[in-house]
């Protein structure tokens, strides 16, 4: 302990001692501000959720078994991105890789049938610009998609790094980050699923 | 003490970072967490204010589910800062959400 002190001569807070632990609390303070961001969206969502213009609701749009399949994918996808880390705190670089390959066709998925699910309300006549509810509708669920987007760009560019530079503390860091950012994104579909499409078709 | 230093060299919690066992365990809670609302919601089997309880509190459940089981929140170790940090952004979150519904639906003169 008297070691652990003199390295660490911060006049404050012990329990940081570890760069990684505090990158970690910073990726996560990234997370907390993504909340808030969600919560401006969902805000807007539930306040113009029945401004319909005289246009389609959510009950004659929304195709609920494209939308039962995205949530089971998504859920999957974060169970196997929690296993991709398991298999690399043992070490192994061939189960972590499949793993997030695994996590990655997942995630491609959630977002393919997003994708057709939103084609297809646009083809029914509903754009972004019908209502203030579609407004509200595209960018809520929209910006979640992009979050999955950029996640999997990350997830597949991480897998080439891993490739190059194996399992350093660096690249160690960096799945358990990516996993976390999996994981919150599945949370943030618990509540889409619930605020937009369980009381939607309600 | 000199257990907290062991696994600081690469990640910190390595050796805590859950189990396969918590994984499936949560993954089933989730399943199951899940399919409950859908099923109240798809099989019209509750009233109008049931089902709005149901499948809030079966959301904030899973939410928990998945902080526990997969995000590991209670596995940091000295001052949780995740977990006040977390708490000032739900404390945003329902201003936020609240306020809005509130002012939009409830306080509104002219509509």
């Amino acid at each position: 302990m008297a070691q652990a002190a003199a390295h660490h001569s911060h006049d404050h807070d012990h329990g940081h001692h570890d760069p990684q632990e505090l990158k970690m609390l910073g990726f996560w303070i990234f997370l907390v501000t993504d909340v808030i961001l969600f919560s401006t969206l969902f805000a807007t969502f539930v306040v113009l959720r029945n401004n319909t213009a005289g246009g389609p609701g959510g009950a004659e749009l929304f195709n609920m078994t494209g939308v039962i399949i995205e949530t089971f994918l998504l859920l999957t996808s974060s169970f196997t991105s929690g296993l991709a880390v398991l298999a690399m705190n043992k070490g192994s670089m061939k189960g972590l890789i499949n793993w997030l390959i695994v996590t990655a066709i997942l995630g491609l998925g959630f977002i393919g049938f997003e994708v057709y699910e939103f084609v297809e309300i646009v083809h029914e006549g509903a754009n972004f610009g019908t209502s203030a509810f579609l407004s509200a509708f595209f960018t809520l669920v929209g910006t979640h998609g992009l979050h999955v987007s950029l996640g999997l760009v990350w997830m597949i560019g991480l897998m080439f790094q891993l490739k190059k530079r194996g399992l350093t503390p660096e690249t160690k860091g960096k799945v358990s980050a990516l996993s976390l950012y999996w994981h919150f994104l599945d949370a943030v579909w618990i509540f889409l699923l619930t605020v937009v499409y369980l009381m939607g078709v309600m | 003490m000199a257990q907290h230093q062991s696994g600081a060299g690469s990640h910190g919690h390595d050796d805590s970072h859950g189990s396969v066992k918590s994984y499936v365990i949560g993954f089933i809670l989730s399943i199951v967490l899940t399919i409950i609302p859908l099923g109240v919601v798809m099989n019209h089997m509750l009233s109008r204010t049931s089902t709005m309880v149901v499948i809030l509190a079966a959301a904030v459940l899973q939410f928990l589910v998945q902080l526990f089981f997969f995000m590991h929140i209670r596995e940091s170790n000295g001052p949780r800062w995740n977990v006040m940090t977390l708490i000032f952004g739900i404390v945003i979150l329902l201003t936020v959400v609240g306020g809005s519904v509130w002012i939009m639906e409830y306080n509104m003169v002219a509509h």
